[in-house]
């Protein structure tokens, strides 16, 4: 099978803080790769990484991201501009502040359409109409004239996703695009992605920290922390025999409908600490040989 | 903004310059001075000092005073000048269109230049060149326009005298206009050579007014360009392989707009109230120019009617910055 994204030994630093410590990761074509670790795992960065978001003071110290065969950090800003937004998208977390106040929803969805598909107002209009049928909205004509205000968390959500299928992408970067929903509207939500990403025929890195939402709906996951892949394999032998003790961890913690609540673990603080400490002390390796 | 506030707003103006009007109107008449003492012959007699007071009613009570201005004002009546024996409305109807056209070139001047320098200090951020353009900045800002209108008329009148520095229209193009919104009827009428003198006159005094407000603009335009840039939905037209210079034009810069003049629109009472200097600087034939002369000769009728046409001239610029608000931000628009 042929790897859409394959990241290797990616290393970020914001500052003197190392964020990403060697990540190295395979999205095959047409599969969901779940990426789970708690907050401040660095599961955003390789996003950020990818769509060339880095805050000011981050640096890619070390490591490679290709994408379908090329190098995305050493091509030239045009070319992964034309690469973003078509052949890689996003599904950003929070609806509410994703879409632009002051333009309507139509506006903002032509003007991606004509940027990557030189498509003429007319027929982008009638492709976003058709976009916003597909992810179950009724009277696209209608919400197209609207502005992102007079709409729900849900129904913006359902913008977005369609934004990012709209050029037909290899890979669609979801990151948490449900903690912002309600609990109702996450399902039906999740269910149009996976809707969306067969109809479109791409592949899914699935951020997340939600365990339960990972069994769902990812083939392979990858578990980061404090930037490290500290396991990674299809999702049904990851759940069922988990190398890492921190994985393991993670499964204590998470609610499981086979399982009375009161039987949940938090991660013990003290593994946490462990995990930091070995972290540190690979900083300090790194720091210490010659580049 | 809904119909609901806009007449709510409508209906705060009447008694919003009614207590404008009494203000101004009691301190007139308890300051010192007085406009028959300025314009008495020396050697005349008290009783002919009596005759004129009673002749313009400044010898009744201050409330029968007001209430019959009062009266004449509610009838549309302003009065006459004391010192150019001709009625208020009439004079402040002749020079008003002066001020407006000069006050809206440099309001139009200022948004130029704070626009542009906003948008090139953005796309510079983070350099040297941004550093050196935000001090220029605070220098424009530090120095007030009736400073300005000496600075330049010492520069461009004097030193290197490009431009005329005194006045509003050559008299030699001497041309029966029938408004007196000069630029505007010149153009319309086609008469570009009177345009461009008329012009050639504001150049200067409206420059004074608008380097002030084009750094004050430039600021907070720029500031508030940092801000939208950083919002999620500029960060996530980034994702989508958008240029930066479209997404400062198209997300960034709408966005910004609002705050922008929201904040800035109120400032024009300030550039307004600088017409006042600054016309009497450059000789310049509008009511800022009429007031100092309506003060230093005491003319209460006058000073009235001015300081009501400037109330009402910042009553009607807020509402219009509202109103400019709601039409660039659709989620007031919808209530
Ligand atoms: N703008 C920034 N400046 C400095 N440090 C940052 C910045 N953004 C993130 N970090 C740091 O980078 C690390 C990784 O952050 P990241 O956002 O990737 O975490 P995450 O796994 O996505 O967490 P979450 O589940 O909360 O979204 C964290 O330690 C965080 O403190
Ligand atoms: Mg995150």
């Amino acid at each position: 099978m042929s790897a859409v994204l394959e990241i290797d030994n990616l290393h970020v630093a914001i500052g003197a803080a190392n964020v990403l410590r060697g990540v190295s990761l395979r999205v095959e074509a047409g599969e969901v790769r779940g990426l789970v670790g708690e907050s401040g795992a660095g599961k955003s960065m390789v996003g950020r990484t990818i769509f060339g978001l880095l805050p000011a003071k981050a640096a890619i110290r070390a490591g490679q991201v290709q994408f379908e065969g090329r190098d995305l950090l050493a091509m030239p800003d045009k070319e992964r501009r034309g690469l973003l937004g078509r052949r890689i998208a996003l599904i950003p977390q929070d609806p509410m502040t994703s879409l632009n106040p002051v333009r309507r929803i139509g506006a903002q969805m032509v003007a991606l359409l004509q940027l990557h598909l030189g498509l003429s107002k007319r027929a982008a209009l009638d492709r976003a109409a058709d976009l916003l049928a597909e992810v179950a909205i009724r009277d696209p004509a209608r919400v197209l004239q609207l502005y992102p205000h007079e709409l729900s968390g849900g129904m913006r959500q359902r913008v977005l996703i369609a934004m990012a299928f709209a050029c037909d992408p290899a890979l669609v970067i979801a990151d948490e695009p449900t903690t912002a929903l309600d609990v109702t509207v996450q399902r039906q939500v999740l269910q149009l992605v996976e809707r969306m990403r067969q109809r479109h025929d791409a592949a899914i890195l699935f951020v997340t920290h939600d365990l339960g939402v990972v069994a769902k709906i990812c083939r392979s996951m990858t578990v980061l922390h404090a930037g490290r892949v500290l396991e990674d394999g299809p999702t049904a032998d990851v759940l069922v025999k988990p190398h890492h003790a921190y994985t393991r961890a993670l499964l204590a913690a998470t609610p499981r409908a086979d399982r009375p609540a009161d039987a949940l673990k938090p991660v013990p603080p003290a593994l946490i600490e462990s995990l930091w400490a070995e972290a540190r002390r690979l900083d300090q390796l790194t720091a210490t040989r010659p580049a | 903004m809904r119909w609901s506030a806009i007449l709510k707003r409508l209906a705060l103006i009447p008694p919003t310059l009614l207590g404008v009007g009494a203000i101004v109107f009691v301190l007139l008449r308890v300051v010192p001075g007085d406009p028959i003492a300025m314009m008495i012959p020396p050697g005349a007699s008290p009783a002919d000092i009596a005759r004129l007071r009673a002749l313009y009613g400044l010898d009744q009570p201050l409330l029968a005073q007001f209430v019959t201005w009062l009266g004449q004002v509610a009838s549309g009546d302003f009065g006459r000048s004391i010192s150019l024996r001709q009625q208020v409305f009439e004079l402040v109807g002749a020079r008003l269109p002066a001020t407006l056209e000069l006050a809206a070139l440099a309001v139009a001047l200022a948004l130029m230049m704070g626009v542009a320098v906003a948008v090139v200090g953005s796309l510079l951020r983070g350099s040297r060149l941004e550093w050196l353009l935000d001090t220029a900045n605070g220098f424009f800002l530090a120095i007030p326009d009736f400073l300005w209108a000496l600075i330049l008329l010492l520069g461009f009148g004097v030193l290197l005298p490009l431009l005329p520095i005194s006045g509003r229209l050559d008299p030699q193009l001497a041309v029966a206009f029938r408004t007196h919104f000069y630029l505007i009827e010149s153009l319309l009428t086609l008469r570009f050579d009177v345009a461009a003198d008329l012009l050639r006159h504001m150049l200067l005094p409206s420059l004074a007014l608008a380097l002030p407000f084009a750094a004050l603009v430039a600021r907070l335009l720029k500031a508030q360009l940092a801000e939208a840039e950083d919002q999620d939905y500029a960060q996530i037209a980034r994702t989508r392989g958008f240029s930066r210079t479209t997404i400062l034009q198209r997300e960034v810069f709408p966005n910004a707009l609002i705050p922008t003049v929201a904040l800035s629109g109120v400032q024009v009472t300030l550039l307004l109230g600088g017409t006042v200097l600054v016309e009497r600087i450059f000789s310049y034939e509008g009511i800022g120019n009429m007031a100092i002369d309506a003060v230093i000769n005491r003319d209460f009728p006058l000073i009235q009617g001015l300081i009501l046409t400037f109330a009402v001239l910042f009553i009607a610029l807020n509402l219009a910055v509202d109103l400019l608000v709601a039409v660039l931000d659709p989620r007031l628009r919808h209530g």
